[in-house]
């Protein structure tokens, strides 16, 4: 089966006047299908570079890079853009919706930078129905502020997913979640997954990543280790868990 | 690029700060109003100015008595008066051109009837005079030639004359007492309401100039006499021709002319121009405000590119080209402004009703001014939103996503 991602020695150089930055030194990596991979890495390991490249939001400095069999080093500003709504969706740390715009508007704004004309009703419907994979789709007439931190990855999830894209890239996305909620927005991820969809995330917090398939562990740059993971954690089991200790700490309180 | 879509956006954008877009929008619906307003003023100003001239009579030729000096000390205009009965007889009998003449003194009185008094403006004209200012009667009849030879006791008399003194309505045939002379009431005006100064035009009294000279006045000189030319085109010569006479009558030149002709036209030209320039400062003064809103749009909007910064990253991020961020940004800037270009029109309209309807001001809505206040704002839009909306379409979706 052909890779959906396929890196070949990326290498990405920020160039700041005086001081060259050498943030990924040579990358080599290939994901198939139905993968879910965790990036992982301390601070100015080259994640998030790694991750804004596959994201299509950064072009690399030096080698090849095939998104779904296209090569993307070449192309320009809106072809990108057109890539990223097409094939790429994305979650992020802090959630990134609009403020003072709904649920259900905030799901529907990939699909008004879409390549095909779309209805008003077909917008809501798809919309809506990708608030239903969420389990959201009783708050599409909520303001993102009236939605608790998790709702709202939640959404921001449902608008990753609402034009089928082929890889779903999330950026820390329970960095600003607790603990329960994390587990709670990791069990959505391990049934999209489970459905096929191919999954990327960027985390630096160890027992996030051992909900994944592959960890890939970055230092300065450089891919240290690429293994696949031994005892995954399942989110419905850690749910479970953490229902019983809750329960014991109410009877031995 | 998705146009529809980008609209979509646009109005969704605004929508969610309808506060925010609504006081932005203020400076340029304050500005659109006053235009209109100032232009409705000016414009009504104008007509009215015009009307009034139009009453002036057709093709009339006005002459006054110049200044005149007397052992070094002179006359303003009208003083003593230099113009004869003899003048005004010569122009009728020597300038083939004109067809009537009324010779015209003037001068305030107290006038009495019925028990009542009455401060007013006594005119002595010829039995042409209404016939020159196209002035119509409502009752009776003008006085004639025999009542100027036989210095009548007769008089035409104003509107308000008749509501002051003549309770029952009927004047005619009634006896009204100008400084103790009785003069008996032959005509009534027509109304013809106030003049541009704000004048009542029916408040008067008009006698024979010959009765108005020696039973009221008593003086020998005229305060003006006005000329009908035959038509438009007779203007220029009669006026040539009464120049060339009235300085041989008075043996003067046109350094020491003591007397000034001036044509209907000449009188309307330095009463519109008066109100031309009016309008025009007026306008240039709302135009100025409405720029001073286009610049307002232009704030708000490259304050709300900053502040939006992380949105239009979001965007970015999920597939929006720089164009179409810079269409969004540009389609609101335009919208708010021709929004506020619609108020604004509404506003403008709706004060310079409410002006004419308070201040009796006359108005008139130009709909040239509202066209091109409309024109004009939209196009404040597209000026004042292209730099903001360039600056956002500009921006790099990483650096505007980590944006705080």
């Amino acid at each position: 089966m052909a890779a959906v991602v396929q890196l070949e020695d990326i290498h990405k150089i920020y160039d700041s006047g005086e001081v060259q930055v050498h943030a990924v030194r040579g990358v080599s990596l290939e994901l198939h299908k139905g993968e879910f991979m965790a990036i992982m890495g301390a601070s100015g390991s080259g994640k998030s570079t790694l991750m804004n490249t596959l994201g299509c939001l950064d072009r690399p400095t030096r080698g090849r890079y095939l998104l779904d069999g296209v090569d993307v080093s070449q192309l320009d500003r809106n072809e990108l853009a057109d890539l990223r709504n097409e094939k790429l969706g994305f979650v992020f740390q802090g959630f990134n919706l609009l403020s003072r715009t709904t649920a259900l508007e905030n799901v529907e704004l990939p699909m008004l930078y879409g390549p095909r004309r779309v209805s008003g009703r077909q917008l809501r419907e798809q919309a809506l129905h990708c608030l239903d994979i969420v389990g959201l789709s009783d708050r599409a007439d909520h303001f993102p502020s009236q939605l608790s931190g998790g709702q709202q990855q939640r959404v921001a999830i449902a608008r990753a997913l609402v034009n089928n894209p082929q890889v779903l890239l999330a950026d820390e996305p329970t960095g600003n979640l607790d603990s329960k909620t994390s587990v709670e927005v990791l069990g959505v991820f391990e049934t999209l997954n489970q459905q096929g969809i191919t999954i990327v995330m960027v985390t630096h917090e160890l027992d996030i990543a051992r909900y994944c398939k592959r960890n890939l562990i970055m230092r300065d740059g450089r891919v240290v280790s690429d293994i696949a993971v031994a005892d995954r954690f399942f989110a419905e089991q850690e749910l479970q868990r953490l229902r019983d200790a809750e329960v014991a700490a109410k009877l031995t309180g | 690029m998705r146009i529809g879509s980008t609209l979509t956006v646009s109005f969704r954008a605004l929508r969610r700060n309808a506060m925010r877009s609504t006081l932005t929008a203020l400076g340029i619906i304050i500005g659109v109003g006053a235009v209109i307003a100032m232009v409705s003023i000016g414009n009504g100003a104008k007509s009215m100015v015009e009307a009034q001239i139009a009453a002036l009579g057709e093709n009339v030729l006005l002459v006054f008595s110049g200044s005149i000096s007397q052992g070094g000390a002179r006359s303003g205009s009208f003083g003593a008066g230099t113009l004869t009965v003899e003048d005004a007889d010569a122009i009728q009998r020597e300038v083939t051109t004109v067809i009537a003449v009324s010779p015209e003194v003037r001068m305030g009185a107290q006038v009495l009837a019925n028990g009542l008094n009455w401060s007013t403006q006594i005119l002595g004209e010829g039995p042409d005079y209404l016939s020159i200012r196209m002035w119509p009667l409502s009752d009776g009849n003008m006085f004639t030639d025999s009542d100027i030879r036989s210095v009548g006791k007769v008089c035409i008399v104003g509107q308000t004359i008749v509501t002051q003194l003549f309770p029952d309505g009927a004047p005619i045939g009634q006896t009204l007492r100008i400084r103790n002379q009785p003069f008996k009431v032959v005509g009534v005006l027509a109304a013809k309401g106030l003049s541009v100064q704000g004048a009542d035009q029916d408040d008067l009294v008009i006698v024979p100039y010959t009765s108005a000279m020696k039973r009221v006045a008593r003086q020998t000189m005229l305060r003006s006499i006005n000329v009908q030319a035959a038509s438009a085109e007779a203007i220029a010569v009669a006026q040539a021709d009464i120049i060339a006479l009235l300085r041989q009558r008075h043996r003067t030149t046109e350094q020491t002319d003591d007397f000034t002709v001036r044509n209907q036209e000449e009188i309307a030209q330095a009463a519109t121009a008066t109100s031309k320039t009016m309008t025009l400062l007026l306008g240039a003064i709302a135009g100025v405000s409405l720029l001073v809103g286009g610049i307002g749009i232009m704030n708000i909007m490259l304050v709300s590119v900053t502040e939006r910064t992380r949105e239009i990253g979001i965007r970015l991020a999920v597939g929006a080209h720089g164009r179409e961020i810079q269409l969004q940004f540009l389609t609101e800037a335009v919208v708010l402004s021709a929004f506020g270009g619609s108020l604004g029109i509404l506003l403008g309209i709706g004060a310079s009703e409410l002006l004419s309807q308070i201040n009796h001001w006359p108005t008139l809505v130009s709909p040239l001014a509202v066209v091109v206040a409309f024109l004009f704002s939209a196009a404040v839009g597209v000026v004042f939103g292209f730099y903001p909306a360039r600056k956002a379409s500009l921006l790099d979706p990483i650096e505007a996503l980590r944006y705080e």
